[in-house]
């Protein structure tokens, strides 16, 4: 087991560093044009440009360029000094890129995490009663809702909620948008974040319910849930020892995956609609900007949480399926 | 005086579906005393496993219809309620199922398994249940039973898997263990230590077995009475030795010919019976194997009844043709004869 942790701690870092490769590749070697000369406008000097070019490292071999990138990413995560000026600068504002995605961070984990813990608590209780009624009207009405959130874009969704709720009642039930620190004033903060926790989990409440519904019938039909009546378990028991137990194996995959891409960054829509200044949203102002350190800079990011709780799924795979526990 | 300890009466099992009434099984007789084998023998479809699942109620559903009765110990087990029901199951009856590969949950320990179905049924501590756990695995043969206590699933070859099953089953001390297909799906080698087995543990547990199978050979090693069924009916029962010496029922001499045999003359070509058990939606008329016997005449529109029909008072079969014709008419069937002549 230990041999299996390291060897899967190798294979993320290795993982990792193909990502930044290949995020630097995308983003400084290949576009066309030298930085320094977009970053300097219409009609530069010749020796305008030069200046850039060296103030930024644009003239140092890529090899330099990209150790000096990953050394400011990785100053992000570990405390250490900011360089001046880098490649995760952003083209547009001068701002720092690493600085700026630590400021969304509040924001977008609050609305993640709350996001994640209420889609998947609600996706399993969804998916156990279909499953368990399967075939009965309120199975089929479930489904409905389920068809209805899944197929429901978040966009729509959100502007429709803030419309009505926030926007045009004389006396809102909702704040419009925005973003309260915790540490600020806690119940705000869960206001400014009911809708879009809403509006987020509502896509994956009905996907875990489809999916759960249809393991857990599976399950059903397996020969040990037999075995286990047989035994004379009660039906509750039988339930949930036996059924929702290995049904929730490929849920866990799931969540892992899902929960990881909306920390990194994922929730554009939702963080854009609800003005939530994420990094979602920040990436979505990059976007818009054209402003390529931050893309990058996101995408660094992101790929982080991915790689990371892939990672996890694989502990925890392995923690729930014998089966697969490396011996 | 023999010790009575099953008796079902008129048991009638029918699923409604989407296409119709299935007629699962459709009058089942039979009882079920201490210390004895009870074989159940037919083919796929024949409802041997639903009259097995029907006494322990694993069959109760919204689509399923029931007649008849399953007295256990002076109660109808069809008519008592789940709760009660649930009291019987594992504790009293206990069942084994035909596949140990997926009978027992890959996710927990054997020992634990075992150990859950001890404490469902018994008031006793986890260390209690557990030295059990290990005791009984002891007596099904599993080697190291101290440390395979903590093995999954996985971890066991398909033998020992139906050993932990049959250890399992008997964690609660039952009065009767149902065998469903208990030797199928496991190697001819570990088919017979198998069996032998649980005729083995009926005696130290002082149970009685109901041994259901396809196979005639399995019931012929074990099995004290044996009822033959064909599509939801039984149509023949006896003792062993009247089943196989004395066989009154056409089907019978198909199972029986089917059988590859060392102590007879090697037949041209091993018995087959021809065609395809009936739809249980939509029976034939009359007696259900006359599309498939070759010896079906005029009265077969007409179903007979299980009755005694020969000298032994306990052999009943349902079957219209003449004792001496079926003495006559069997033999080709049973020993191939007729293909050698030809």
């Amino acid at each position: 087991m230990t041999a299996f942790v390291i060897r899967r701690l190798i294979g993320m870092v290795a993982v990792l560093f193909m990502v930044s490769l290949l995020v630097f590749v995308v983003f400084i070697l290949v576009p066309g044009g030298d930085p320094a000369e977009r970053m300097a406008g219409k009609n530069p000097l010749p020796a305008n440009i030069a200046n850039i070019r060296k103030k930024w490292g644009f003239d140092q071999p890529f090899y330099v360029q990209y150790a000096r990138m990953m050394q400011k990413a990785l100053n992000g995560i570990l405390p250490g000094r900011h360089g001046e000026y880098d490649i995760l600068t952003s083209f547009q504002n001068r701002q720092d890129v690493v600085k700026e995605i630590q400021r969304g961070l509040p924001a977008t984990f609050s609305l993640c995490i709350g996001a994640g813990i209420i889609w998947l608590f609600f996706g399993i209780v969804v998916g156990v009663i279909s499953a368990v009624t399967a075939g009965r009207w309120s199975d089929r009405l479930i489904t409905t809702f389920a068809l209805i959130g899944i197929s429901m874009p978040v966009f729509f969704l959100g502007i429709v909620l803030r419309y009505f709720l926030a926007e045009k009642p004389a006396h809102p039930i909702f704040p419009d948008g925005g973003y309260v620190p915790l540490t600020k004033d806690p119940t705000q903060w869960a206001f400014h974040l009911v809708l879009p926790w809403f509006c987020l989990s509502v896509l994956f409440i009905g996907f875990y319910g489809r999916v759960l519904r249809s393991n857990m019938l599976d399950v059903m039909n397996e020969e040990y849930v037999r075995t286990a009546r047989a035994k004379g378990l009660s039906s509750q028991r039988v339930l949930l020892r036996h059924v929702l137990r290995n049904s929730l194996i490929p849920i866990v995959s799931l969540f892992g995956l899902d929960f990881a891409a909306v920390l990194g960054g994922g929730a554009i829509l939702t963080e854009t609609v609800f003005d939530l200044k994420g990094v979602g949203w920040y990436a979505a102002q990059s976007v818009g900007d054209l402003d390529l350190p931050p893309i990058m800079g996101v995408t660094l990011y992101g790929s982080f949480f991915i790689v990371v709780f892939s990672a996890l799924v694989d502990f925890l795979y392995a923690f729930l399926d014998p089966r697969i526990r490396p011996t | 005086m023999a010790d009575r300890l099953l008796e079902v009466k008129g048991l009638k099992v029918r699923f409604a579906t989407e296409d119709g009434l299935v007629r699962a099984v459709d009058g089942v007789d039979f009882e079920l005393d201490r210390g004895k084998v009870f074989g159940i023998v037919g083919e796929s479809g024949s409802g041997k496993s639903v009259t097995a699942m029907t006494i322990l109620g694993l069959t109760r559903d919204r689509n399923t219809r029931f007649e008849g009765e399953v007295v256990y110990k002076g109660q109808n087990l069809l008519a008592m309620p789940e709760s009660r029901l649930r009291d019987v199951r594992g504790n009293e009856i206990a069942m084994i199922f035909q596949d140990p590969m997926t009978s027992l949950n890959p996710v927990y320990k054997v020992g634990d398994q075992i150990i859950e179905a001890i404490v469902t049924h018994e008031d006793i501590s986890k260390r209690m249940a557990r030295q059990r756990a290990v005791e009984l695995l002891r007596q099904v043969g599993i080697p190291n039973p101290q440390q395979r206590v903590d093995d999954y699933p996985h971890q066991f070859s398909g033998g020992m898997r139906q050993r932990a099953m049959i250890a399992m089953a008997l964690s609660c001390n039952p009065d009767i263990l149902i065998a469903d297909e208990p030797t199928t799906a496991l190697d001819v080698t570990i088919q017979a230590q198998i069996l032998e087995l649980i005729d083995k543990l009926k005696d130290d547990f002082d149970s009685a077995v109901i041994l259901i199978t396809h196979d005639l050979g399995v019931v012929a090693e074990v099995a004290d009475e044996i009822v033959v069924m064909y599509a939801g009916r039984v149509v023949e029962r006896g003792s062993k030795r009247d089943i196989f010496y004395d066989p009154q029922h056409p089907y019978t001499w198909g199972l029986l010919g089917s059988i590859p045999r060392l102590d007879r003359p090697k037949p041209k070509k091993l018995h087959s019976i021809s065609g395809m058990p009936p739809s249980l939606i939509n029976l034939p008329q009359g007696c259900k194997f006359r599309p498939r016997c070759p010896h079906a005449f005029e009265k077969c529109q007409q179903e007979p009844e299980l009755e005694n029909r020969v000298e032994e008072r306990q052999h009943l079969d349902r079957c219209w043709l003449s004792v001496d014709d079926k003495r006559r008419l069997r033999e080709g069937t049973i020993v191939g004869e007729a293909q050698e002549v030809a």
